[in-house]
């Protein structure tokens, strides 16, 4: 990510961006946008099984939620968070060959697409129940503590729909009564699956909740890459310094289906015409060439490069082996001493 | 000196506090000097400060915590209330602890304390007996201590492996079972144990149920009848040989348990001896549970809803006259 803050500053021209991370940001925006692009046409192109989820409409967002995280910090990305994922880390390689079925992944067939983790720079992998990824990123903060170790935060994500689990209740409860440094990013993208919020939630603003829980609750228009640096970094810097677990909740509208299987043909034409209905990728580039942050031909550069590391990943993956059954273990815990009955597991 | 069975739970916990500094106790009412419902951990928040910590009614994110501290390098134990309570957990249980090592190569090794099975006046939901549902899934080690030093050590050796266990510990044994001192030797968890040899009839059981089917046991030796006690000790491994060799000694096969009768570990005992070892029986293999019904408040209800020393006797003695 350093790298590219270099190259993106060195281009950097008239007046200074909004946030001196800004354009690192939109670069990270513009490699998941190309990347997903890529993803969902190999899996129209029935090269991926199973599903494809993506992040479309949540690039700003999530980029702002890898970001600022450091070595030593723990990140609990969901379903649409490639961009904060790539940001915080994780090579498009691993993306590659976890939905394309590499056995170098780091799930190595065992699970697949959004549910796989980056241990190395402590991105965890989500299970689908969702709400239950709170807990354990304030699990491990505790544990961090309790080892002496300083400096620390979690930021997890979650949507409104995922909000509504009583899993995520109790799991930003137990962070406020533990007092650990938590982030929780919700991203109100006004669908879960089918259902509009009016069938998830009753309360005003979901931001709400925020002192119910002992949190200091902040709202950011998820579209404005600046707002969502500003909030999502002023958030983690709280934590950061001690102060109580952080709710920023973020508008927005998915841009795309559920998964990749779904047209999401129920999302009313009316909605998109909202100001937090559009599409914040092309809106921060159109905002960049208009004040002159970067130029059209070192945009056009980042598209190029951008495009070449995707083609690169996803070559890779593909002339990778796939797991093999005979070939597995077949061990659903680490001690094999406690393996149970062999024999019946059909062989 | 005598140990009850929930003192020895109790002084596993302080020697695991003692030894392992990654060790912290989680759990409802367990601080201050309350010390538990049932006082496992009475006198420890204050020996142990900072590590014996209450939590809010919340099963569900107990665990989760449980899971992420485990995964940076503790190894927490979480007591459930009451075993019934750990439905609320089952997600973080099943679907989280159980299939992380297989998903991420990351060992979970958390302990989760349940405090299972019926005594007097509990009712259906303080009552329950939950090991067949997390011997179900994968990713999960079981274990049902049934006496005051399998308590001890298998609380310890729990803690010290590397994967989540599920300790169910019975509350109708907390003070029924006494035992003159803490032990010294250990049988390791996955190894069943022959706690009464016999000839006639193998009695397969685990838990409280144990000391029902030793009663029974010295009721037909009194009439030259041995029947042969094996406690399981674990349902999750579920040592199949021990089981095996017992039945080819006796040749007849009874199945004890208390939780429900729809599956579970009774069925799965049956299952595997009938498959693995259909020509050492001489009769057909039988099982006796509880009703299928929820476990009932009143006493007189209760004591005939789940097998008693009565029940089982006339299970076994159909079986000894086929
Ligand atoms: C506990 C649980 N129930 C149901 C599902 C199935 N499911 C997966 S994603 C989803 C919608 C989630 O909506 P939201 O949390 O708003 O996130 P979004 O997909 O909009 O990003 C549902 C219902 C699930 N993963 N977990």
């Amino acid at each position: 990510m350093l790298q590219t803050a270099t190259r993106a500053g060195a281009k950097t021209s008239k007046k200074d961006p909004p946030h001196e991370r800004y354009l690192e940001a939109f670069r990270w925006m513009l490699q998941t946008r190309i990347f997903e692009e890529k993803l969902t046409s190999l899996y129209r192109g029935g090269l991926i099984t199973g599903g494809v989820y993506v992040g479309r409409g949540q690039e700003a967002v999530s980029t702002a939620c890898g970001l600022f995280l450091q070595k030593g910090d723990v990140f609990g990305p969901l379903i649409r968070d490639q961009a904060g994922r790539a940001a915080a880390g994780e090579p498009l390689l691993n993306v590659t060959r976890t939905y394309l079925g590499s056995r170098q992944g780091s799930m190595r067939g065992r699970d697949g697409n959004i549910h796989r983790g980056w241990p190395e720079t402590g991105q965890l992998a989500m299970i689908s129940h969702l709400g239950s990824l709170i807990s354990v990123v304030v699990g491990k903060l505790m544990a961090k503590r309790m080892k002496g170790e300083k400096n620390f935060i979690g930021l997890t994500t979650i949507g409104e729909g995922g909000m509504q689990t009583g899993a995520t209740h109790e799991g930003m409860n137990i962070a406020s009564v533990e007092k650990v440094p938590l982030v929780l990013v919700a991203v109100n993208n006004h669908f879960a699956y089918s259902t509009p919020n009016d069938r998830q939630f009753a309360c005003a603003q979901l931001v709400d909740r925020a002192p119910g829980y002992g949190y200091e609750g902040h709202e950011v228009d998820g579209t404005k890459l600046a707002d969502c640096l500003d909030e999502i970094g002023g958030a983690v810097e709280r934590a950061r310094a001690g102060g109580p677990p952080q709710l920023v909740v973020a508008s927005l509208l998915r841009l795309a289906g559920h998964g990749e299987h779904d047209d999401a043909s129920y999302v009313p034409a009316e909605i998109k015409k909202e100001s937090w209905a559009q599409d914040c990728v092309p809106a921060t580039e159109k905002l960049i060439l208009e004040k002159g942050w970067l130029d059209a031909a070192t945009l056009k550069q980042w598209r190029a490069e951008i495009s070449a590391e995707v083609e690169k990943a996803v070559e890779t993956a593909q002339r990778e082996a796939a797991p093999v059954a005979s070939e597995e273990d077949w061990c659903a815990i680490s001690t094999r001493g406690m393996v149970d009955a062999p024999v019946l597991a059909g062989e | 000196m005598s140990v009850t069975y929930l003192e020895a739970i109790r002084e596993a916990q302080a020697h695991l506090l003692r030894e392992d500094e990654r060790v912290y106790l989680y759990g409802q009412d367990i601080a201050g000097k309350f010390g538990g419902a049932f006082k496992a951990t009475k006198g420890l928040a204050e020996k142990f400060p900072g590590r014996v910590l209450n939590t809010p009614i919340s099963e569900d994110a107990m665990v989760g915590t449980a899971i992420g501290a485990a995964m940076e390098g503790m190894r927490p134990i979480v007591e459930m209330q009451f075993a019934d309570f750990s439905s609320i957990a089952l997600n973080q249980i099943l679907n989280n602890a159980g299939t992380q090592f297989f998903r991420t190569n990351i060992p979970c090794p958390i302990t989760v304390r349940l405090p299972s099975g019926g005594t007097k006046g509990s009712g259906p939901f303080h009552s329950q007996s939950m090991e067949a549902i997390y011997s179900h899934y994968p990713g999960l080690v079981v274990v049902t201590p049934a006496t005051v030093e399998d308590a001890y050590t298998m609380l310890i050796d729990a803690v010290a492996i590397d994967d989540p266990v599920i300790y169910c510990e019975h509350k109708y044994l907390y003070y029924h079972l006494k035992a003159d001192a803490l032990p010294k030797d250990r049988l390791p968890i996955g190894k069943a144990r022959i706690v009464r040899p016999g000839r006639d009839l193998s009695i397969v059981t685990y838990s409280a149920m144990v000391h029902e089917a030793l009663a029974v046991a010295k009721e037909f030796s009194a009439s030259g009848v041995e029947i042969e006690v094996v406690d399981l000790r674990s349902i999750k491994p579920l040592d199949t040989e021990t089981v095996l060799a017992s039945v080819a000694r006796t040749g007849r096969l009874l199945c004890v348990g208390e939780s429900f009768p729809w599956g579970g570990a009774t069925a799965e005992v049956i299952a595997r001896v009938a498959t693995e070892g259909f020509h050492l029986l001489d009769a057909a293999p039988a099982r006796i549970n509880a009703r299928d019904t929820p476990i009932p408040y009143h006493p007189n209800l209760w004591v005939d809803h789940r097998p008693n020393a009565k029940s089982i006797a006339a299970k076994a003695r159909r079986i000894l006259a086929e």
